[in-house]
């Protein structure tokens, strides 16, 4: 079990602590931050799988 | 709302409807298989798909024409709190990428084409078996008919009255899934994934600049909640553990479902499993912007009888009739992936698991898939009965109860993967404490999924399912653990290199 693995539990710790993203600002581009903040952890926990994957490809 | 006929649009649909139709017929010879009698082709395409038609399969199959309705609909009604899609969408996907090339591995490995398959041969208990294929297939029944509803809402939206275009349209539906197998809905995704992102990607783009932006839309949203004196484009802190807990128990829930077990079966491998896992979360997005259009509904003043017109309304009140047509055609489309994949999914359990296990043990791979295909017409005309002759409201509250139902299936299911500690009783009696506590938490709680329990004076409210699989851990340890005390065959060791 390698420490990268520990990458994939990051957005469940971003999403845990509801009172940190359950506010209006800061704002962007009109969204509050309680909308950009969780659309804007789609594509991090991608990018974050993705570099699980490429770590972890040729331990199997 | 309005339901003049729009011809336009009747033209636009029927074009992409028939479109679809001929395809899901040639889908049968679409990477040809020496012979379509065999469960792995009608039932799983082969096992073959790559990562591209993985990703339009289970993209098309698990984002379905009813999230495309009811997700909207509910941050129409209730706000943020309807945003849990977005979480939820987010935490699948890490799960998928760790889990479910395991799980691959050991059905492509036993040539299983269930889950029930996979935990019959895990543990070698017929009655476990059993309690996962039921499951399976009563879970999926009503989601069958709730796809039905959505296809109904456009149905209508076109201003086509009466029941006989939905039947129509299912009727095709279940020739073509009944011929081709698993190859239709893999080949119709194509069309309908590529018409929704284009739906969704100029709604979300257009609608905002006809209202004045997104600013201005989150603003109309917030007055129109305080006018109503419910809702909000912000959480109440009461519903921080429901909005989590939703998000957490759903998203473990719906890689249980049979349509999303079949189609990661359905995939080539368990890299093609760990790429989708990197790539599918680009229709999270889609999801995400999606559910705002419940926000555009507020900003575009619309009034609406039924909380699920407000993206069909938005798009004939916004909208040149045309692309109304194709948006409804998308969403129409949209019910045809899912619904053909579930009737697969269904029939699939049906056959492996209580055909093969009770009537006939001896029967072929073509007698399977005979059983198979007519289970999936049979599957499907059940879900279109729910839907002509008992009200919305029951096929709405068995979907609830079948997405917790399907959860409780988890423990048997995928612990086997990585332990052989388990007893196939304890996980039994762990699935019937679920299965049936959380149908009374649901039950008490008037059909909603949210039950509130009170430690003194703490009080946090959950989602039931999430509750439910508490307890049906807490069981399946303790009874596993008292099963352990006497001596009883160990599990199959799984054939996984992984684990020698």
């Amino acid at each position: 079990m390698r420490l990268i693995w520990l990458l994939l539990l990051v957005p469940f710790a971003a999403l845990a602590w509801v009172p940190f993203y359950n506010r209006i600002s800061p704002e962007a581009f009109g969204f509050p931050f309680f909308y950009w903040y969780q659309l804007a952890l789609v594509p991090i926990t991608s990018v974050l799988t993705w570099i699980v994957y490429r770590r972890t490809r040729h331990d199997r | 709302m309005t339901a003049e006929m729009n011809y336009p649009a009747l033209a636009v649909f029927l074009f992409f409807f028939g479109l679809v139709t001929v395809m899901g017929f040639l889908a049968a010879r679409w990477r040809r298989p020496k012979t379509l009698a065999h469960l792995d082709e009608w039932g799983l395409g082969g096992r073959q798909f790559g990562t591209w038609i993985t990703w339009f399969l289970v993209g098309g199959d698990i984002y379905t024409a009813y999230t495309m309705i009811a997700v909207p609909a509910l941050v129409y009604a209730v706000g943020a709190y309807g945003f849990f899609a977005l979480p939820y969408t987010i935490m699948i996907y890490p799960f998928v990428f760790v889990v479910m090339p395991l799980l691959w591995k050991n059905a492509k490995d036993n040539d299983y084409v269930t889950a029930a398959d996979v935990v019959h041969g895990r543990y070698g208990s017929r009655p476990l078996e059993l309690a996962v294929a039921l499951t399976g297939v009563i879970a999926t029944m009503p989601y069958i008919a709730l796809q039905l509803i959505g296809m109904e809402t456009v149905i209508h939206a076109l201003g086509l009255k009466g029941e006989i275009p939905l039947v129509l349209a299912f009727l095709i539906l279940a020739f073509y899934t009944y011929s081709s197998g698993l190859r239709a809905p893999a080949l119709i995704a194509f069309v309908k994934d590529i018409m929704i992102y284009i739906v969704v990607i100029a709604a979300t783009v257009l609608i905002p600049a006809k209202l004045g932006g997104y600013g201005a839309i989150f603003h109309a949203a917030d007055a129109a909640f305080k006018a109503k004196g419910s809702g909000g484009i912000l959480l109440q802190p009461a519903q921080f553990p429901a909005y989590l807990s939703l998000a957490f128990g759903s998203a473990l829930a719906l890689f249980m479902y049979p349509h999303a077990i079949t189609a990661v079966f359905a995939s080539s491998g368990g890299d093609t499993i760990r790429r989708n896992a990197i790539l599918l979360p680009a229709y999270s997005v889609l999801l995400g912007l999606l559910a705002l259009m419940g926000y555009m509904g507020h900003a575009a003043g619309l009034k609406l009888a039924n909380n699920n017109d407000v993206v069909p309304a938005l798009f004939q009140s916004l909208f040149p009739g045309w692309f109304a047509g194709f948006a409804f055609a998308a969403i129409a489309i949209g019910a045809l992936v899912p619904a053909a994949v579930m009737s697969i999914g269904a029939a699939n359990l049906f056959t492996r698991n209580f055909w093969k296990a009770y009537v006939d043990p001896e029967v072929s791979h073509a007698g399977q898939t005979k059983v198979a295909k007519i289970t999936s017409l049979l599957v499907k005309a059940g879900a279109l009965l729910v839907i002509l002759f008992l009200p919305t409201q029951f096929a709405l509250d068995l979907q609830l109860l079948g997405g917790l139902w399907i959860l409780q299936t988890f423990p048997a299911v995928i612990f086997g993967l990585y332990t052989g500690w388990f007893r196939a009783g304890g996980l039994l009696a762990g699935w019937a404490t679920g299965f049936f506590g959380g149908t009374w938490l649901i039950w008490l709680n008037n059909y909603k999924p949210l039950h509130t329990l009170a430690f003194g004076d703490a009080k946090i409210t959950l989602y039931s399912g999430l509750i439910a699989l508490a307890a049906n851990i807490a069981v399946a340890i303790v009874v596993s653990a008292a099963l352990r005390l006497r001596p009883e065959p160990i599990p199959a060791p799984l054939k996984d290199s992984r684990f020698k």
